[in-house]
């Protein structure tokens, strides 16, 4: 299952690293929230992946208990990854209404030189 | 137990809070940030030093959950000089600010984002928890979106989504070194951590994290080469803003990397001083040569803000005792020096209507005083004697010269010669040389506009003039970050 897990969170990664990439704002926004799924689904694995069985110790067999402390962390996570993906669209939003572009490679307005 | 070392935290969560309901009446909303602000100041003075200097480190655990289980906030001398640099910058440029948005002209939810962005950086600099740390990063970046897109130009939102982007980059990064430290240890309070990756089963997973941290660092505090967004998005906001961000954002990711690598990650620390080093010389370089093509006096100065973090990273580069300690005092000098170039580059652009340095001149005639302490912040910068640059930039290399760094001396000093070069050709053409075209009808430069710079520029000379004590308690918090035993013990005793 961890193997399985592995290369979901390769194959995310790989996919988010790709989409920022891209010179679409869309797109961006897309590779940062599977670059947040990522992160997410690897921190979830850090607590191990076993099911079952309640993780109080005396009441469930340690082999079938997880740890809850990775399961709390990445709510935290998602909740703060929500808020700014939130952010993000709406900026994408008025970028395309003061640009009139998706194209990254028409906002140069900041460029350094 | 200090309990009251939630209070910076605290503070101006509720300063926020009480702003966002009371966001009809702007006059409320500016008594309520500056008395949060200004209690913190007051913490800081009045109870947070008399603790240090009683206990060298101070240690809360929230909730009351005793030590390695719940969140411990923990302060060591070098948390302190930090925290205390930024509540002073957070109320001087509160009051500029202020005086700046002129009455009744304030953009909706300034003060609530600002109170919550330096709810994140004492967060930030308090925390004894990995995970919380991110916790706060994040509080601190999320913030920082709102104050960077506030007017909502063209240029902020360009500036604001390469920022957020990149932001978000790191910020995942860090996360995945924090769940790999977690994987491996089963802990995420930071002095708990400390002990179980001294052992050599975790230091292969320990070696990884490291990597991922110092990235993700290496993005927020714009070191080679992970600084392009800097002067893409910084210059773009709204003056006050920019300082802020300027002066104190970059130096907390740098607090981070002078903390996680003396803390966390010892070993790896050492092995890579070479490395570090190397960075730290194509920082300073690379951000000084920028600075130097560039014509608009806030982009500029945003460049000069990644050639000193370079400075910054030669103290935690060299690992030394000597060269943390410098590195501590540089802190206490860019942060303040820092602040106030750019609140003087705020004066001079309200007087001259730009910040393009082809259309600026003529100030030394029309506002002296803006001058004079335009001269005397920049010459503190450039590191001219007796000024706190010099003293800051004397450290370090002396602290170079000790670990035998040669290459790493001359990169500093033709830097440093640069830096000058670069300030001084802003005073020949904005200040010295006659108004071209048609001159401005001069603006009006308020009371708290002119009166906050003059006290954060007093701060500046007061470095200088303090040095003695200051340069004493940097070299104390330099020992407590090499030695992690006193604060090992304090944490996990709780």
């Amino acid at each position: 299952m961890t193997v399985v897990m592995a290369i979901v969170v390769g194959g995310l990664f790989a996919a988010g690293s790709y989409l920022l990439l891209r010179r679409s704002i869309v797109r961006l926004i897309i590779g940062l929230a599977l670059l947040g799924h990522a992160t997410n689904l690897f921190v979830f694995t850090m607590g191990w992946l076993r099911q079952g069985g309640v993780p109080l110790i005396g009441l469930s067999p340690s082999d079938r208990m997880a740890d809850p402390v990775p399961q709390a962390l990445i709510l935290t996570a998602i909740v703060i990854g929500f808020a700014t993906q939130a952010f993000v669209l709406v900026l994408s939003y008025r970028a395309h209404e003061e640009t009139g572009t998706d194209d990254l490679d028409q906002m140069k307005v900041t460029d350094l030189l | 137990m200090t309990g009251h070392l939630a209070f910076p935290i605290v503070a101006p969560l509720a300063g926020a809070a009480l702003c966002l309901a009371l966001h009809r009446s702007l006059r409320a909303q500016r008594l309520v940030s500056l008395v949060a602000l200004a209690s913190v100041v007051v913490y800081a003075v009045g109870w947070l030093w008399p603790t240090l200097r009683a206990q060298g480190v101070a240690v809360m655990c929230v909730g009351n959950w005793p030590a390695p289980y719940g969140i411990v906030l923990a302060a060591d001398l070098f948390s302190g000089i930090m925290l205390s640099l930024s509540a002073v910058v957070g109320l001087v440029v509160l009051i500029y600010a202020i005086a700046w948005m002129e009455n009744g002209r304030e953009e909706p939810f300034f003060y609530p984002l600002y109170l919550v962005l330096f709810m994140g950086i004492h967060g930030a600099f308090l925390t004894g928890d990995i995970f919380n740390l991110y916790v706060f990063f994040e509080v601190m970046l999320v913030a920082s979106f709102g104050l960077m897109v506030l007017g909502g130009e063209r240029a902020q939102i360009e500036g604001a989504i390469k920022y957020v982007v990149i932001s978000q980059v790191s910020s995942a990064l860090f996360l995945v070194g924090a769940g790999l430290l977690y994987g491996v240890a089963g802990t995420l309070n930071m002095a708990d951590l400390a002990q179980k990756l001294a052992g050599p089963q975790a230091a292969p997973y320990s070696a990884v994290a490291a990597q991922l941290f110092l990235v993700a660092f290496g993005i927020k505090s714009a070191v080679f080469p992970l600084f392009f967004w800097l002067p893409a998005s910084y210059p773009a906001a709204k003056t006050p803003v920019t300082a802020v961000f300027g002066g104190l954002l970059t130096k907390v990711g740098l607090y981070a990397l002078y903390r996680t690598c003396t803390l966390l990650f010892p070993a790896q620390w050492r092995a890579e001083s070479g490395a570090l080093l190397a960075v730290a010389a194509l920082t300073m370089a690379i951000g000084v040569l920028g600075a130097v093509a560039q014509r608009d006096l806030k982009r500029l100065l945003a460049f000069e803000v990644i050639s000193q973090v370079g400075f910054l990273l030669i103290g935690l580069g060299l690992g030394t005792r000597a060269g943390l300690a410098a590195g501590i005092y540089f802190f206490i000098h860019i942060v303040l020096a820092k602040t106030a170039i750019f609140l003087v580059a705020g004066l001079a652009e309200r007087e001259v209507g730009t910040t393009d340095l082809d259309a600026m001149g003529g100030l030394l005639r029309r506002r002296p005083g803006v001058a004079a302490l335009y001269l005397g912040v920049a010459l503190a910068l450039a590191g001219m004697p007796p000024l706190s640059g010099f003293l800051a930039k004397y450290g370090v290399i002396a602290a170079s010269l000790q670990a035998e760094q040669y290459a790493l001396v001359g990169v500093a000093l033709a830097v440093s010669l640069l830096t000058l070069y670069v300030l001084m050709r802003v005073w020949a053409e904005a200040f010295m040389r006659k108004a071209p075209g048609v001159v401005a009808p001069a603006g009006q430069l308020g009371l708290g506009l002119v009166a906050s710079v003059w006290v954060l520029a007093a701060l500046v000379v007061g470095v200088a003039v303090m040095a003695g004590p200051l340069y004493h308690v940097a070299e104390q918090a330099a020992g407590q970050l090499l030695d992690a035993g006193p604060y090992l013990g304090a944490v996990l005793a709780k």
